[in-house]
């Protein structure tokens, strides 16, 4: 955890990536569930900000 | 001597032409040879792209070209977003893509690692096993239509043979509760083979010896497929996975012919809905917007998936 915490601050790619896979993978399960409209209806930001998120931080150091 | 072609081709460009051709840079002549591909794929896929994310913020209509076309905002965006109904069609394709790819993944591993096995008519049994996926969606989903009729289709009849029941007394594509699993069952029965094909390649790429050095170490069988076969066969796994859900994701003309998306909307998928709306209903703009919101969904979900199989490829 510390690492992941560590990698966030000095802006390393695996734990941005690790973060923007999760925001991804958040916003697909809110896409595609069948219990609160609410979630689907943000669904799409939260992919949106997490894959452009994960193009953006590819590019930072390993 | 005879020329040669090359020969031939130095011989015919023109001298003022040559001479600007031998001042320029290794670098230049490779980008001349590469900027004809970037164009292509500029005008066939990046600008569709960018044009479509311009169309999802209007109300186009293509049916009418010459109205004039207002810029509504993110208006489309919310209107899908609170749609009932498409958030209905988004559930129906992640049951779909959810059993489709369990069920593949699943039997086609097994048939991967039985058919691993050396036995005797193997290549026969792998010829067979592969036919379906050889076959038109179209043709697939129009004979197994016959395939699900409650009076003659032999699935029914399988059905009733195997656990007692009337064959007419259900009806797997009419039904509200079976059709989005006559999909699944469709889908499972085309594609399996090509989940059983990538599997295979991957079991045949893992060499002898490690099984001979495990065998010596006394391991069991059971130890060894989980510490062997399943580590050594995953990215092969991940990539039948990638293609299959990135394919399902955009399924279309089997389940049009199977069911057409009914009864009522169960089976539906995105890709169904897509199209009606962008060419039954006309509305463009809107379709859109949908299909941005599909292309993200897909983008985001390929690229976590491209990273956890280089990841298993470093191991």
């Amino acid at each position: 955890m510390s690492d992941f915490l560590h990698g966030l601050t000095r802006f390393r790619r695996g734990s941005w990536e690790l973060l923007a896979s999760v925001l991804i993978a958040v916003g697909v399960v809110m896409l595609m569930q069948p219990l609160v409209l609410w979630a689907y209806t943000y669904s799409f930001i939260v992919t949106l900000t997490g894959t452009v998120m994960f193009i953006v931080v590819s590019h930072f150091p390993d | 001597m005879s020329d040669t072609s090359i020969d031939r081709v130095a011989k015919a460009t023109p001298p003022s032409v040559a001479a600007k051709i031998r001042g320029l840079s290794d670098r230049a002549i490779a980008w001349i040879f590469v900027l004809p591909t970037i164009f292509l794929l500029l005008a066939v896929n990046i600008f569709p792209l960018i044009w479509t994310i311009n169309l999802s913020f209007t109300n186009f209509r293509a049916n009418r070209p010459n109205r004039e076309v207002d810029y509504i905002g993110l208006r489309n965006y919310e209107r899908i977003l609170t749609d009932e109904d498409i958030w209905l069609t988004m559930q129906a394709t992640a049951h779909f893509l959810f059993w489709t790819i369990l069920l593949q993944v699943l039997i086609g591993f097994t048939l991967a690692w039985l058919i691993n096995r050396k036995f005797k008519g193997n290549d026969l049994w792998t010829t067979l096993i592969v036919l379906p996926m050889m076959l038109s969606p179209a043709v697939v989903g129009n004979f197994w239509t016959f395939l699900y009729q409650p009076q003659i289709g032999l699935f029914n009849y399988g059905i009733s043979f195997l656990t007692g029941i009337d064959p007419s007394s259900f009806q797997m594509i009419g039904d509200v509760k079976l059709a989005p699993w006559s999909i699944v069952i469709v889908d499972t029965w085309m594609w399996t083979p090509f989940v059983m094909l990538i599997c295979l390649a991957g079991l045949r790429s893992i060499p002898d010896y490690i099984y001979e050095a495990a065998e010596i170490d006394r391991a069991s069988q059971w130890r060894q497929f989980w510490t062997i076969t399943i580590p050594m066969v995953l990215p092969f796994l991940m990539l039948a996975v990638l293609f299959r859900g990135i394919e399902n994701f955009k399924m279309f003309d089997l389940v049009v012919q199977l069911t057409g998306g009914g009864p009522g909307s169960v089976t539906e998928l995105t890709s169904i809905n897509l199209k009606r709306e962008a060419f039954e209903k006309w509305r463009t703009g809107y379709a859109s917007a949908y299909a941005i919101i599909l292309f993200v969904t897909v983008f985001g979900l390929a690229s976590i998936y491209v990273k956890a199989l280089n990841k298993v490829k470093e191991r």
